[in-house]
């Protein structure tokens, strides 16, 4: 062993190797070109912007972000009038389009999952039924479907006094969808952090008999207890509360409704073409890493001696959870970015907010900036995060 | 005879019985099937009107309306070109279907297959332009329907597949600007939605080109698409370079051939066979995403049908439009699928 | 032909090759044998470039391996090598593989490659597989194809990097017997290889290396018969009992 000092990757000076043959010199010049020739082509199209901006009189910055933005946007998480500022018009879109990803991903994924178990099962017609929905779904344009929800929504709807009744208490008319939703009470806080309490418990309980096995080898059947542990704290502090049960139902008035929740005809039908769409996929990408683990390891399993739900949960999900990671990981970003489709039906997240600014303001680049920057940011935080929990999940492999 | 009734009973038990569960799913389903498909059935076939006038004929009826479709034909597939002149988008789409035949069906060995789409492409362009033997010609924002979809998807996966080739390579490059700047550019394309790039090309272009210059919007579009497609393309290419044994570099590297040559003789070569499924893959997701045009103002397939159900006498047969359109999809993704499972499963018996 | 002064290498920061020197003469056959991770093969491919070698000098035929990229293409025009996993080009067939480098670095009419390369593949007798793609070959077919892939560069020196140590006992031979031919024809060679059978009949030249050094160089008599080093006479104790 050499010590570091003595590493010396030098070549000896008395080499004589012509330059414009020497690898480094070569590989240089090439990288430098290379850069040289993208920086121009990025100078010149910024020389041209500002050369076209300034003969056109389009004030640049970021300064409009300040200004009035004086345009209603009509689904808003947080307060907002015309007389707010663009920046806040900006935020409430970035909000609305966090909203739709992230109902559409929890959506999906419970749809999607209800898919690939369908795909996997052992009845053949309802294989086929998922076979020729995932099918449908896959290979046509997601921006067609939504086309057709929003106008089975707004169009084949009926008005409010007509409305359909899916379920007691929700309607769905040409107004949009409406819902009932809990009154809010003081006690519904309790009750959340005797849930969270609860699963603290169960978690610990999940750890003592993990461990308890360990030592002594004897299994404990905990699923109920630790069921039972976390549901159980917050129905108790609900009933002790008096168990306050007071729903905002919305009621038919002559025109319209009262009362209730409702989502516009534009965001449900956003919501439901891109959760249609994206279970088809997520569906296929669960069904696929159930099945890519080979068939040997649940005989393994068996041979083994472990029972059939025990193959399942110790050997074949883990490793299909795996290869699931990645693909699953692409397709929520999917998910998000195909959101920004909401543009063509008029729901107001961050794309289509974007869109109204630069055509108030003119400032078209400005504004796609900012949205491309958003969307940047969000892709590389999942797969980032993804990347990081894909790494400690990851197999040693040499 | 006995024989197969037998065989169809065990089928019947261990696919749609073998348990409770699944006893109670196929009824189920079943009586779903008894409550929807007859009305299904008697709106798209029994009480579809072909003939209608507009689509309150056909709700008094209670069938599709697929009169729309045929009322509106010729502008769905053709849109605004010149009427008088639309046997030439006809041929073309003749053209672009003897092409995707001749691709599946793998008739033609590689070479002369490369030769037929340089060729169809070639005669879809002087179809569409015209201005030569007696063709008057045709501006490309006359360029609508299936035509100008099927010119997008082509023209943009020429364009974007030598893109692809160098972007994959620049990744897996030892040279670290040349790696950084096509990192920057694969993960930054796919960071931003389609829609981001087509607003981008289409209106933003314009602002970053000297003044007098000008690009067709279908150029723009063209542009758009292939940048886009180029850096998911890329990611396919780079896997099938991972999946390369390093002794095929060395090997040619031993053998005296230079950058080039390996790359071109005996890397790339392998790297894109293994990877043909994944390309077709991402064709069909980028045979899709043309139909986001129509959000953008070029007069697609899909937009020429949203053009056509704003006449106030169809504004209601949108569900019999936009299932034509999804049909017309569905052909060519599915196709497209069907081969690329087809090779999938070739390529892997080939490596067992 | 070729020649190594005090040759130095480092993986991270473990030395792989420990002043390493070696003088092969033209048409001599050099033998090199030694534990695994002894540096054999690392040796062997510096000196066609595979490996950068980052103190000492190498030199091929008078010219010295250094960055120049001329110099390096030139040098492994003049090399050919064998590797223990054949690298055999799977998408291209037997023929194609043999001409790929002929024609593209030699720049040698196709007519003439194909005819230079079915003269190589008569030489290791499978002329009748010329049609055929790597993956319908046995191992020791295989091995013989990169044998004759090799040799159409007309190299002046062949490198042999553990060439049977992946084939199936009865494959061996085979490979032995075209290399045992090509030895007395007269090229110059160095392979890594554990055949001391092979080493007897054709080397010149026994090289012992053991943790990246050289350990003994001696003629084949001497090497095999009285060994100076306790650790030679260790490992050829322990693979002659096999």
């Amino acid at each position: 062993m050499v010590p570091a000092d003595q590493r010396a990757p030098a070549s000896p000076p008395k080499r004589q190797v012509a330059p414009w043959n020497d690898e480094r010199v070569r590989s240089l010049a090439f990288q430098s070109l290379t850069l040289a020739l993208v920086v121009g082509l990025l100078a010149y199209l910024a020389l041209n912007a500002a050369d076209n901006l300034s003969r056109q009189g389009i004030a640049t910055g970021f300064g409009f972000l300040g200004r009035e933005a004086s345009f209603a946007i009509t689904t808003a998480l947080i307060p907002y009038s015309p007389a707010d500022t663009y920046a806040r018009a900006l935020l409430v879109g970035l909000l609305n389009t966090l909203l739709v990803a992230g109902l559409g991903l929890v959506l999906a994924t419970l749809l999607g999952l209800a898919l690939g178990l369908a795909r996997l099962s052992a009845n053949w017609l309802l294989g086929r039924l998922a076979l020729v929905y995932v099918e449908i779904m896959r290979n046509t344009p997601l921006v067609l479907q939504l086309f057709l929800w929003w106008d089975l929504l707004r169009l084949s709807t009926p008005p409010p006094r007509e409305a359909w009744k899916p379920l007691p208490g929700v309607y769905i008319s040409l107004r949009g969808v409406f819902f009932p939703v809990p009154v809010y009470d003081p006690l519904y806080l309790w009750m959340g952090a005797a849930l969270a309490l609860g699963v603290a418990a169960a978690a610990l309980l999940g750890v003592w008999g993990r461990r308890r096995q360990a030592r002594t080898g004897r299994a404990l059947r905990l699923g109920l207890p630790g069921l039972a542990l976390i549901l159980l704290p917050p129905a108790i502090v609900f009933f002790a509360g008096g168990a306050p049960h007071l729903l905002d139902v919305p009621h038919p008035t002559r025109f319209d409704f009262s009362g209730g929740r409702s989502i516009t005809p534009e965001f449900a039908a956003l919501l439901a073409g891109l959760v249609a769409y994206t279970a088809a996929f997520i569906g296929e990408i669960l069904r696929g890493s159930i099945l890519s683990v080979r068939s040997g390891q649940s005989e393994a399993a068996a041979a083994l001696g472990l029972t059939r739900g025990q193959a399942l949960r110790l050997i074949v999900l883990p490793q299909a959870i795996r290869v699931a990671i990645p693909p699953l990981t692409s397709e929520y970003l999917n998910l998000a970015k195909n959101s920004s489709l909401a543009v063509a039906i008029g729901f107001p997240e961050l794309f289509s907010v974007t869109n109204t600014v630069a055509n108030q303001t003119g400032q078209a680049i400005e504004a796609m900036a900012i949205v491309c920057a958003t969307y940047l940011a969000i892709s590389l935080s999942i797969s980032l995060l993804m990347n990081l929990y894909n790494r400690s999940m990851a197999p040693v492999e040499r | 005879m006995k024989a197969g009734a037998a065989r169809a009973l065990r089928w019947t038990r261990v696919n749609l019985f073998s348990t409770p569960l699944n006893a109670a799913l196929t009824l189920f389903i079943a009586y779903l099937a008894v409550r929807l498909l007859p009305g299904t059935v008697g709106w798209a076939v029994l009480r579809a009107s072909l003939t209608a006038a507009d689509d309150r004929a056909c709700a008094a009826s209670g069938g599709a309306c697929w009169a729309f479709i045929l009322d509106w034909s010729r502008f769905i597939l053709f849109g605004r070109f010149p009427y008088a002149q639309q046997w030439r988008p006809a041929i073309v789409l003749v053209i672009f279907a003897a092409l995707l035949l001749a691709s599946f069906s793998r008739l033609l060995p590689g070479r002369w297959l490369a030769l037929a789409w340089a060729g169809g492409l070639g005669a879809v362009a002087l179809l569409m332009w015209g201005g030569v033997l007696g063709m008057p010609y045709v501006d490309t924002a006359l360029w609508n329907g299936l035509p100008l979809t099927l010119i997008l998807a082509a023209g943009g996966l020429g364009i974007s597949f030598p893109l692809a080739l160098l972007l994959a390579l620049g990744r897996r490059s030892s040279l670290p600007a040349v790696r950084t700047l096509s990192i920057v550019y694969i993960e930054g394309a796919r960071g931003v939605p389609f829609i981001a790039w087509l607003f981008l090309m289409l209106v933003l272009l314009p602002l970053f080109l000297p003044p007098g210059v000008a690009i067709a919007k279908l150029w723009r579009a063209e542009i758009a698409f292939a940048l886009f497609i180029a850096a998911y393309l890329a990611e396919v290419v780079r896997g099938g370079l991972q999946a390369i044994p390093r002794g095929q570099y060395e090997a040619a590297d031993a053998l005296g051939l230079g950058y080039l040559h390996k790359t071109a003789l005996v890397i790339l070569p392998q790297a894109l066979a293994v990877t043909i499924p994944a390309q077709v893959n991402t064709f069909i997701g980028a045979f899709k995403d043309t139909a986001l045009i129509s959000i953008v103002g070029l007069f697609d397939l899909l937009q020429d049908t949203n053009t056509a159900l704003n006449d106030p006498a169809w504004r209601m047969a949108y569900v019999e439009g936009y299932v034509f359109v999804g049909a017309v999809y569905f052909v060519f993704c599915y196709s497209m699928s069907l081969y690329s499972r087809r090779l999938e499963r070739r390529l892997g018996r080939e490596r067992r | 032909m070729i020649e190594l002064r005090r040759v130095n290498k480092w993986f991270g920061g473990r030395q792989v090759l420990k002043d390493v020197s070696l003088t092969v003469a033209r048409g001599e056959r050099v033998v090199v044998c030694g534990p695994s991770g002894a540096g054999k093969s690392t040796m062997i491919r510096c000196i066609n470039r595979l490996e950068e070698h980052q103190q000492g000098e190498i030199f091929v035929d008078g010219i010295e391996l250094t960055g120049d990229v001329k110099q390096i293409e030139a040098i492994r025009r003049e090399v050919g090598m064998v590797f223990q996993h054949f690298n055999l080009f799977p998408h291209l067939t037997v023929l194609d593989n043999l001409t790929l480098a002929p024609i593209w670095v030699r720049r040698m009419p196709r007519r003439e490659a194909e005819d230079l390369a079915m003269l190589y593949l008569e030489r290791v007798r499978i002329p009748e597989q010329a049609g055929k793609y790597p993956s319908q070959l046995s191992g020791g077919e295989q091995q013989r194809v990169a044998i004759a892939r090799a040799l159409c560069m007309k190299p002046q020196i062949m490198l042999f990097d553990e060439p049977t140590s992946a084939l199936d006992p009865e494959m061996i031979k085979e490979v032995l017997d075209v290399m045992v031919e090509l030895a007395q024809s007269g090229m110059t060679m160095i392979c890594v290889t554990h055949e001391m059978g092979f080493a007897r009949e054709v080397a010149d030249l026994m090289v012992f290396m053991d943790q990246g050094e050289v350990i003994e160089t001696a003629p084949p008599d001497r090497f095999f018969t009285a060994p100076r080093n306790e650790r030679t006479r260790l490992f050829l104790g322990r693979i002659l009992r096999q």
